[in-house]
């Protein structure tokens, strides 16, 4: 299995980073070598085995529905790199 | 000197007086100024406020409230969030941040009345094995200046071989606490999924992730063990159990013990000098009464595999929330999207966004089928043939890392080797179980890691063993040679 140019172009578009020409092509080869090395997972294919996404199995949590403490806006937005009026600044997405 | 004693000896001496929680935070304050320069484990130190946190520990004991560490200094890894100090993960996106509410680990070591010294260094978001890809600084191994200490959690361990603390904190992904625990000559645990709150720990691989003790010796981590572990109703995946006891740590013993030797963990990639270091120790528990027996566990083969797909899919997630909206650093692009991809190809190192671009890969259509779902067949599959050999054995045996630390720079060109580092680590992620690298000896002058996993909560009866191991073994002694 090997993965194109434009596999990663699509890739990096999926996981929101801007890779140059450059990056692509470095990207590709490291991504194809690593998949490279991948293949010998295939040999589980046909074993039936249950796939397991944890190493425990942990059913649905469930907790007392109670009021517990929570930070202050202003503790929260003391992290943001932009805010205003108690929000948090986006760049404008729907164009009016 | 109060930096030479173990955790255990501080707290005895803090505990009757014989010096103050202020002094001996004084002490390691002082050794790091002198000696980090050249090592570079911290990221960071903040005097004025491990001074105030030594006090605080001080009036607890003066109360008479002092628990088992009370006013022990404790390094904590980078990516454990502190309220009111700089948490980074050793990355560019997170530069500046400063968390609003304690990691539950921190909130325990502060109730605990532990003296949070600093925070470590790290390989940028826990992704590495040697603490070179940190965007900030290189650590280096106290045993040789010009040897990475292992990673990703390599400033944690540099610290506790270079006597910087006596005690630190780390995680544990695909073996982030005993590979560079073994690498530096100290011991690295690394508890059963689930008995240590990830709460505020910054995710890299959620099903995996396990923070853990570094320290001198087996009982400091028991000690350390037992005050961060237990039941969090603030991370879904912690266990419904108390924390894991020291009570009983010294009522084991040696006679009988039936130990398992996996010979898929002592390959041809295995160094020599690694090999025979872990035979003499191999010897000396036979001579105590230890029964060995080799076994094989197929599956193993295919960990480093499986691991490379789990880890990054769920990091790929996982690091989607560092947008430049929330926290961090954020870099103006055209519109939204732009805005989010420029802040994010800037802020993220390279091997971040690899691991990113793999895990997207990895999860996207019509790939998800070939990697993904087969990854969690083989995790299924070791978890199965593990437990199979629980049934007849106590714990399983073997190095902690094919091979001693590595000069600085040397395995960079070669991302595949770095990645076999974890080759002997993996295997107690993938399946849950803990896992714990002591010190059995020397190569090359090097420090040499002995590593015993145990069955999943099976966390009591493997710190007895380990402390029984490290009681016959005579090596654990030995400090690096570092002014």
């Amino acid at each position: 299995m090997s993965i194109s140019l434009d596999e990663v172009r699509h890739v990096a578009r999926l996981a929101r980073l801007a890779l140059d020409e450059t990056e692509i092509l470095s990207f590709q080869g490291e991504l194809n070598a690593l998949l490279g090395h991948f293949e010998d997972i295939q040999v589980i294919e046909g074993s039936g085995i249950e796939p397991k996404s944890h190493a425990v199995a942990i059913q649905n949590v469930w907790s007392e529905d109670l009021p517990g403490r929570t930070l202050a806006r202003h503790q929260v937005l003391a992290s943001a790199p932009l805010s205003k009026a108690g929000l948090f600044v986006v760049p404008m997405i729907i164009e009016v | 000197m109060l930096t030479d004693l173990t955790a255990s000896e501080i707290a005895r001496l803090v505990a009757s007086r014989e010096a103050s929680c202020v002094e001996v935070a004084e002490a390691f304050l002082q050794r790091i100024h002198i000696l980090d320069s050249k090592i570079g484990s911290f990221l960071k130190v903040e005097p004025d406020k491990v001074l105030e946190s030594a006090k605080l520990a001080q009036s607890m004991l003066d109360r008479g409230e002092g628990k088992a560490l009370t006013g022990v200094p404790i390094a904590v890894k980078d990516n454990m969030s502190t309220e009111g100090i700089e948490t980074t993960c050793a990355s560019k996106i997170l530069e500046g941040y400063i968390p609003p509410f304690d990691a539950t680990v921190v909130t325990r070591l502060k109730e605990s009345g532990m003296t949070l010294i600093g925070k470590t260094n790290l390989d940028e978001f826990a992704m590495g094995t040697s603490t070179e890809n940190s965007a900030f600084q290189v650590t280096r191994n106290p045993w040789d200046l010009g040897r990475s200490p292992g990673g990703s959690s390599g400033g944690s361990a540099a610290a506790v071989a270079a006597e910087l603390a006596p005690l630190a904190l780390g995680s544990d992904t695909g073996g982030s606490i005993r590979q560079p625990a073994a690498l530096c000559g100290v011991v690295g645990f690394k508890p059963s999924y689930g008995r240590c709150s990830r709460y505020g720990l910054i995710a890299f691989g959620s099903s995996l992730d396990q923070i853990g003790p570094f320290a001198k010796t087996v009982e400091d981590t028991a000690l350390l063990t037992e005050a961060i572990t237990g039941k969090d109703p603030l991370d879904g995946t912690s266990l419904d159990l108390g924390p894991i006891s020291a009570q009983n740590l010294k009522s084991g013993s040696l006679k009988g013990l039936r130990v398992a030797l996996p010979k898929e963990l002592f390959g041809s990639a295995t160094h020599p000098e690694v090999l025979e270091q872990i035979q003499n120790a191999i010897n000396v528990l036979q001579k105590e009464g230890v029964e060995f027996q080799e076994v094989s566990i197929p599956s193993i083969e295919l960990g480093v595999t499986t691991y490379y797909i789990i880890a990054p899919a769920e990091a790929s997630s996982n690091l989607a929330r560092f947008d430049g909206i929330r926290y961090g650093v954020r870099k103006d692009g055209q519109g939204h999207i732009g805005m989010v991809e420029k802040t994010r190809s800037e802020g993220f190192g390279h091997e971040v966004k690899t691991r990113i671009m793999i895990g997207t890969y990895a999860l996207s259509a019509g790939y998800y089928d070939a990697f993904y779902l087969k990854a969690q067949q083989v995790r299924a599959m070791m978890q199965q043939e593990f437990q199979k050999v629980y049934e007849s054995f106590d714990v399983v045996l073997s190095p902690t890392s094919p091979i001693p630390a590595f000069k600085l720079g040397e395995l960079k060109k070669d991302p595949l080797a770095l990645k076999l580092l974890d080759f002997c680590t993996i295997p107690a992620n993938l399946g849950g179980m803990p896992g714990i690298s002591l010190n059995c000896g020397f190569a090359e002058g090097l420090p040499v890691g002995l590593q015993l996993m145990g069955a999943p909560l099976d966390d009591e009866k493997l710190l007895q063993i380990a402390y029984c191991v490290e009681q016959a073994l005579p090596s654990g002694t030995i400090k690096p040679s570092i002014a």
